[in-house]
């Protein structure tokens, strides 16, 4: 058989996209995890309601003659400020009084808090899944110039989704609060001895976080078409597992690990089956925590005595 | 400027602390000397708010501060070097100076203050670029103290800074930490070597088991009996 470039091009380009999503997402699960070493399984549900919110604001928008791009910005606008809220509440609600409890506890926590955010969507909305407004035109004519590899929602994708992960990595580096919450992660109470509010950085995560989230949400929702109330369970563990991949607590192993773990995703479906990327993904998973549990570009933790 | 009454704090149904009394006027350099597990870093910790006191009072500038949260505390002017060092390691030797000046937003002052630093520290200066975990001890040290300056702290705590150090280390951080308090900022120096923190402070505390034992001039305890004989080995 032939190779065929364009194929494989393609092929690469939706793995790239699908990856730059689960690391939008992986960033919400690294970044929680590095401040207070929390695996927030709510998070999934955060990057659902993104879907929902955005579903809403572009139905009502729908109607008032906005050109599509500016239905989607607003939509997603909405949706990140809208799922912050949540994220600072569910902080707040489910796992600030457990602060000082064992490990375990803020995790069963934050299990509830899933399953309290999926019945809840379930009951408010519905149980149905829903059509998400074709907002993305099918073709953009500069893309069919570069050879189409490459469909107009995968472009709005992975433009937007590198673009803000260099913004947030700017963030982290450079400002004031970047350099706190780093701080914070990696000594709370030398943070706080130097007036660091600790609180206030652990809130400040989950909005950030939260924000990437709504707008994977709103990304793949606005790509596929498609909104349900289950739809952040399959998400949260994909980019769960690619944040262990990359090595949970770091925000570059987050990227790296969303995109690692999409291309492969994609080339499995490309080359083999595409039944079988959810197996890849989580054989993926077992396969880091057995022989490389740091991941990528996390450090083994030595424990000093 | 700095006053316990009678403060007693407790780890969970532990007693630490039981009623420590002392005072810390402006401009001195008072020293609080001890063993190991004699409650000096807990009397530390009180003060800048990691632990709550039970009972008794702590007062900065006359008004009680025991009930505010760390950040709050540092935010009137003191700040701490504590045990242990604590750099942050995986930021650079400038991002933990620039987190010692996070409450402040005057860029010319904090710019000057950068500069003292350095004048200080000429090492830190070389290094500036490079991880604070790759730092030696004495360095971290100096790098702590450093970022503790940055906050532009009115009071100074330190906790133990010759702890693990080259003597000749030693030497060069005690006589910072007198040209420090000589620039105006007043010194609460916790210490096990009484011999150098005594030298160089104008008055000192000895604790034993949670309680202040004694209370003078450090010249007077250096010559006192008991002191040498406990701690200072003669």
């Amino acid at each position: 058989m032939e190779f065929d470039f364009q194929y494989f091009l393609g092929i690469f380009f939706s793995g790239l996209t699908r990856g730059s999503i689960y690391a939008l997402i992986a960033l919400g699960y690294t970044m929680v995890y590095g401040i207070i070493g929390l695996i927030n399984f709510a998070h999934g549900e955060i990057y659902m309601l993104g879907a929902f919110t955005a579903l809403i604001v572009a139905g009502i928008l729908g109607g008032i003659g906005l050109p599509w791009w500016g239905i989607l910005v607003i939509a997603a606008l909405v949706a990140m400020v809208w799922c912050s809220a949540y994220g600072y509440t569910v902080e707040k609600v489910a796992y600030k009084p457990l602060r000082g409890a064992s490990r375990l506890a803020p995790l069963i926590s934050a299990i509830g808090m899933s399953t309290f955010l999926q019945n809840y969507v379930q009951l408010a909305q519905t149980s149905n899944s829903v059509p998400f407004p074709r907002l993305i035109p099918r073709r953009f004519s500069f893309l069919q110039d570069m050879g189409n590899f490459m469909a107009p929602g995968d472009f709005i994708m992975l433009v937007t989704s590198l673009l803000i992960m260099v913004a947030l990595a700017l963030f982290i580096r450079y400002t004031k609060m970047g350099k706190a919450m780093r701080a914070t992660a990696q000594n709370r109470k030398m943070a706080m001895l130097l007036g660091i509010d600790a609180d206030r950085i652990i809130s400040l995560t989950f909005i950030i976080g939260s924000a990437l989230a709504a707008l994977g949400g709103t990304l793949i929702a606005a790509r596929t078409g498609q909104v349900g109330f289950a739809i952040g369970f399959l998400a949260g563990m994909k980019a769960f597992t690619a944040a262990v991949l990359g090595g949970i607590g770091s925000i570059p192993g987050a990227m790296l690990g969303g995109l690692v773990l999409g291309l492969a995703e994609g080339f499995t479906a490309g080359y083999f089956s595409s039944d079988y990327e959810d197996v890849l993904a989580f054989a993926l998973l077992v396969l880091i925590l057995i022989f490389r549990p740091a991941g990528l570009l996390g450090r083994a933790a030595i424990q000093k005595v | 400027m700095l006053e316990l009454r009678d403060v007693c704090t407790f780890y969970g149904n532990i007693p630490a602390l039981h009623g420590i009394s002392l005072r810390v006027n402006e401009g001195e350099i008072v020293t609080l000397i001890g063993a190991n597990g004699a409650g000096k870093t807990t009397t530390l910790m009180t003060i800048c708010g990691g632990i709550q006191a039970r009972s008794g009072e702590i007062l900065y500038e006359g008004s009680p501060i025991q009930r505010l949260r760390p950040n709050q505390i540092v935010r009137l002017g003191i700040s701490q070097v504590p045990e242990g060092r604590l750099i942050f390691p995986e930021l650079t030797v400038q991002e933990n100076l620039d987190l010692g000046a996070f409450l402040r937003s005057d860029k010319e002052n904090i710019r000057r203050d950068m500069d003292y630093i350095f004048s200080l520290f000429p090492i830190l200066a070389q290094r500036r670029r490079q991880a604070g975990g790759t730092l030696s001890g004495g360095e971290q040290q100096m790098l702590a103290i450093s970022r503790a300056i940055m906050g532009r702290p009115r009071l100074l705590l330190l906790d133990e800074p010759s702890l693990g150090l080259a003597p000749i280390i030693i030497q060069q951080i005690f006589s910072i930490i007198q040209k420090i308090n000589h620039d105006g900022t007043t010194v609460f120096l916790v210490e096990q070597n009484a011999n150098q923190a005594l030298k160089i402070a104008h008055r000192g505390y000895v604790m034993e088991n949670g309680r202040v034992v004694m209370e003078n001039s450090a010249e007077a305890l250096l010559n006192d009996q008991s002191v040498r004989r406990a701690y200072l080995g003669m």
